[in-house]
């Protein structure tokens, strides 16, 4: 019940986002990150980004995500 | 295999190369998060360990932990005439004493599965001759999205919504773990996301008062991998710390803001754990200025006095002290398809995590 996915913000208004979560666009809550700014990765539980990303390992955790993805889907 | 696929696999290579040389006698460690556990059965990870090194699930899925007394209770509240209940999915089949919400629904009662706490707020806002009520069940990661969604009900004036606060903090059951003496734990796997709300001075004392290093810890593979190393290390090096394995999201002070929401909205109380018993200060009331979007006290909800299922042993189970295959019950009577107990129900429960993955490496 605790999972959160990364994902990526595309556009920003006001306490709501649009976010890229591995090729999905999702509308989420930012009430939890105010700071949070376009282009930014969020890990999002819920409906609601409880949490920004750390920068650089953030384009790691996706690609590492798409790798995990892709392997599952070679092995189906 | 592309490149990446390969430093990856090098890399896991790498902890399991360390986690055999620092294993040399037993060791148990527990994930606390029921996340962790669906990773760990689903790489099979406890089959990549020496014999030495034990993984053991505990008390970390909200399902699996919410006693039968208050699913009774919003199984009655689902039941009211113009009630609309919003839930995550999660808790539709799980078993009450004589029903579900699943089978609340198929007799005509509104039951909503809602994917967050915002559209249950959409669905009060919809349906204003209804009564929604959110069913509140979960940990420090989910709390502050339902305390927002207070918040923004008492500041919108929206009148015909309420929660029903089963929701549970995990550092009080850390503390009922480390001070049993049944229990045989070396070390915890803290859960990363729960950490990510409330950081780590407040699991901190797991290390400091008791001597029990942890290692807030992600959630694929890898990350749990390395999170085993970096607690053998700490064996190795006569330490006991917090050490935060997940950096890309664990920050130590957690985050400030959603803790606020939490504090603004609820406040400590003693609560109910399933199979585990009454451990104080462990559950969030809601406060006095939220009573109006409080359901417990909006319906003045009974409180029931209801039996623990025979025979499941889930609360041993969740405690740590056995393995979901060493339930008579498991998979021969208890499957997910039919459970009967909570710990088969909810997916991230260890016994349904367990006979998931199990059954598909016996195919
Ligand atoms: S297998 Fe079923 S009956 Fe046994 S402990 Fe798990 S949930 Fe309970």
């Amino acid at each position: 019940m605790c999972l959160a996915i990364p994902a990526k913000v595309v556009t920003l208004k006001g306490s709501i986002a649009q976010v890229d979560m591995m090729g999905n666009e999702r509308i989420i809550s930012t009430d939890l990150v105010p700071e949070v700014k376009l282009g930014d990765y969020v890990l999002v539980h819920a409906g609601f980004a409880i949490g920004i990303i750390d920068d650089e390992s953030a384009k790691e955790t996706e690609e590492l995500l798409l790798e995990v993805a892709k392997a599952y889907e070679e092995e189906e | 295999m592309k490149k990446r696929s390969k430093d990856l696999l090098t890399k896991a290579g790498d902890y399991q190369a360390e986690i055999k040389e620092l294993a040399k006698s037993p060791y148990t460690i527990m994930e606390v998060c029921g996340t962790h556990t669906v990773t760990i059965a689903k790489n099979a990870i406890r089959e990549l360990l020496p014999n030495t090194v034990r993984l053991i699930s505990g008390p970390g899925c909200p399902v699996c932990v919410t006693d039968s007394s208050d699913i009774d209770r919003y199984l009655y509240l689902a039941a009211q005439p113009k009630v609309i209940t919003a839930t995550f999915g999660d808790m539709i089949r799980v078993p009450g004493t004589d029903k579900s919400l699943q089978v609340l629904r198929a007799e005509g009662a509104d039951v909503r599965i809602v994917y967050s706490t915002q559209d249950a707020l959409e669905l009060a806002r919809r349906n204003p001759d209804k009564e929604v009520v959110f069913l509140g069940v979960g940990f420090e990661t989910t709390i502050p999205t339902v305390a927002v969604s207070l918040e923004i009900a008492k500041r919108e004036g929206i009148k015909n919504y309420s929660v029903l606060s089963m929701h549970k903090v995990v550092p009080p059951v850390l503390k009922l773990l480390a001070e049993d003496d049944q229990l045989a734990v070396n070390a915890f796997l803290h859960p990363g996301h729960v950490c990510s709300i409330i950081g780590i001075e407040p699991i901190e004392f797991m290390a400091k008062d008791y001597g029990l290093p942890g290692a807030v810890t992600g959630f694929d593979a890898l990350d749990i991998l390395e999170g085993i190393v970096m607690l053998l290390r700490q064996r190795e090096e006569a330490r006991s710390d917090i050490e935060i394995q997940y950096q890309r999201v664990v920050k130590a002070a957690g985050n400030p803001k959603a803790k606020n929401f939490i504090e603004r909205v609820f406040e400590p109380v003693d609560a109910s754990w399933r199979g585990i018993g009454l451990i104080p200060q462990s559950g969030l009331g809601m406060r006095e200025e939220y009573s109006l979007w409080d359901a417990a006290r909006k319906f003045s909800l009974p409180t029931f006095n209801s039996p623990e299922t025979p025979g499941c042993r889930c609360g041993d189970v969740l405690r740590g002290l056995i393995y979901p295959t060493q339930c008579p019950l498991f998979a021969k009577h208890c499957t997910p398809m039919k459970p009967i107990g909570p710990c088969m129900v909810s997916t991230e429960g260890s016994c349904a995590a367990y006979h998931r993955y199990s059954q598909r490496s016996v195919d």
